[in-house]
């Protein structure tokens, strides 16, 4: 039982991320847009991987996206997660087009479905808020 | 008039060392055994070796693995060519691609491809090697960090993901999945260097455990300790040499790149399209030309994909397809036919390309495939991310 106390494993804010997890704070899904080509860039990087410019601008996501894909885990990789076995790991296509590693709230695992519709929530940490997603 | 690269060399050594929960060795030791029993297979002595290429398994990553003073360990001086690689389980097809293009270009004439790994400690669990960023203590940086944040842990994952996907876009299902696994266990029963040679039935497939949905346990390749070791060699030298050579007709790699990126198809269209069309054009033959496969298959979905983007059957239509056993023994397609990754020994890209020299070289016993004219081998690493396949032949590719 000892396991559970321990935490799971928060993202660490950096610089070049510092825009997107400001925006969390407030409740935004913020993205990394590139200014030359205007691909979006996610994880937040230096270059487009469309045209390598390293130019970019922070625009506000829709926040709404389709279920691509999920699987539902059993399997113990990290004590912080033992509680919640099985839980769903589901990779979000956002409607600007990139692709977000995720978990499905207020569904059960048995009901997701791959493309069913879905919009952001925000999990608050002490000095995070992760992108959750719920059905729409 | 062929390709210029088909039939230009030949594999003409083969060493493997036990596998499985072997202890008591690292993963150099390990290696340098295997490359001895290779020399020694192609009839070569160590002095005729001027290439070697080197390639770790997960302890490449996580140490302890086989590096560049592999070389000087196995006292392989004056080397023509040498490089320590890493396109994960796509590296053992590359290395000898690498090697058949070294001495077709004069570069080098007998080269050894060497994969080591040791990740299985005594007691320890098979699955600990990896982990992932599961095992990492300190806080992930940046955005990067949503992956774990999500519950998101080593290669079990993307691959569950890649067969969902599948599933819901095709309708393939479990069964389908299931017996990908309970055929290649019935290879692997007539397979002495299996680990796994107990008959398996469909039920038991499905009373294995979740790893993570879609995948059960026995959708899951194994991990093991050991060494593969192989001799590359001109063609021309090959045919007087101690084994009967075994002819690289084709060669293709395709790594299709980021899957977060919108576009992707990663899930469902394998790097295996861009290497079927390179590796079976420089062979001038397509998919119903081939007598064996075998795939890379650290999943039973592995397999069921990359049969699809070799052709074999359309895309979507891979379920349909394994479903009446024809992957198994007495099968219209044998494949895996050591029992693969998922029941014979996970040597990452050395796993198929070992049992494919075997079976080419029409020395598997009972589990030999009567007509083996031209053998399929693939490679597949990170996930579904890197892919290198190779054409073998007993059979002189130049006239």
């Amino acid at each position: 039982m000892a396991d559970a106390t321990i935490e799971k494993p928060l993202p660490e804010p950096d610089e070049a991320s510092q825009p997107f997890w400001d925006g969390a704070a407030r409740g935004e899904l913020m993205l990394m847009k590139c200014a030359e080509c205007g691909a979006f860039r996610l994880p937040s990087r230096q270059h487009c991987d469309r045209c390598l410019s390293d130019q970019y601008a922070w625009e506000q996501a829709s926040g709404r996206g389709t279920v691509r894909t999920f699987g539902v885990m059993h399997q113990r990789y990290h004590p912080g997660f033992a509680d919640e076995i099985p839980y769903n790991v589901t990779i979000v296509e956002l409607d600007e087009g990139p692709r977000l590693p995720t978990n499905l709230v207020g569904v059960s695992n048995a009901d997701i479905r791959v493309g069913m519709p879905v919009t952001v929530e925000w999990e608050r940490h002490s000095d995070v808020s992760l992108p959750k997603f719920r059905p729409a | 008039m062929g390709h210029r690269l088909r039939g230009a060399a030949a594999i003409t050594g083969l060493g493997m060392t036990p596998m499985g929960r072997i202890y008591g060795k690292s993963a150099t030791e390990l290696a340098a055994d295997a490359v001895r029993v290779a020399i020694a297979d192609a009839g070569l002595k160590k002095s005729d070796i001027d290439g070697l290429l080197i390639n770790p398994g997960i302890t490449g990553m996580t140490g302890g693995g086989i590096g560049l003073n592999l070389q000087n360990y196995l006292g392989m001086d004056e080397m023509r060519l040498l490089n320590h690689m890493n396109a994960a389980g796509s590296t053992a097809a590359q290395m000898i691609q690498y090697a058949t293009m070294a001495i077709d270009a004069g570069m080098a004439t007998h080269v050894v491809c060497v994969f080591a790994d040791n990740p299985l400690k005594e007691g320890g669990s098979a699955g600990a090697a990896y982990g992932g960023a599961a095992r990492n203590p300190s806080r992930p940086k940046g955005m990067a960090g949503l992956t774990p944040a999500a519950g998101y842990f080593g290669a079990n994952t993307p691959y569950a993901l890649a067969a969902r996907r599948h599933m819901a876009l095709y309708g393939t299902t479990q069964d389908q999945l299931g017996t990908i696994a309970v055929g290649q266990r019935q290879w692997a029963a007539m397979n002495p260097l299996a680990q796994m040679r107990e008959p398996i039935t469909l039920e038991d497939y499905h009373a294995s455990r979740w790893i993570i949905e879609p995948l059960h346990l026995l959708d899951c390749c194994l991990v093991s300790n050991g060494a593969v070791a192989v001799v590359v060699s001109p063609a021309d030298q090959a045919a007087s040499m101690a084994q009967p050579a075994v002819y690289i007709h084709g060669m293709g790699q395709g790594h299709p790149g980021d899957h977060n990126a919108a576009g992707s198809d990663w899930e469902t269209e394998t790097g295996g399209r861009l290497a079927a069309k390179t590796a079976f054009g420089m062979a001038g033959i397509g998919p119903e030309d081939i007598d064996v496969c075998e795939l890379y298959d650290c999943y039973t979905y592995t397999v069921l994909v990359t049969l699809e983007d070799y052709g074999f059957c359309k895309k979507g239509e891979g379920g349909p397809f394994v479903e009446d056993g024809k992957l198994g023994p007495g099968g219209s397609l044998p494949t895996n036919t050591g029992g693969g990754e998922l029941s014979g020994y996970y040597m990452w890209g050395m796993t198929p390309i070992s049992e494919a020299i075997i079976q080419t070289r029409g020395q598997a016993g009972e589990r030999q495939v009567p007509k083996h004219d031209l053998v399929l081998t693939t490679g597949n690493g990170g996930s579904l991310s890197y892919h290198a396949a190779l054409v073998l032949s007993p059979h002189p590719g130049r006239s």
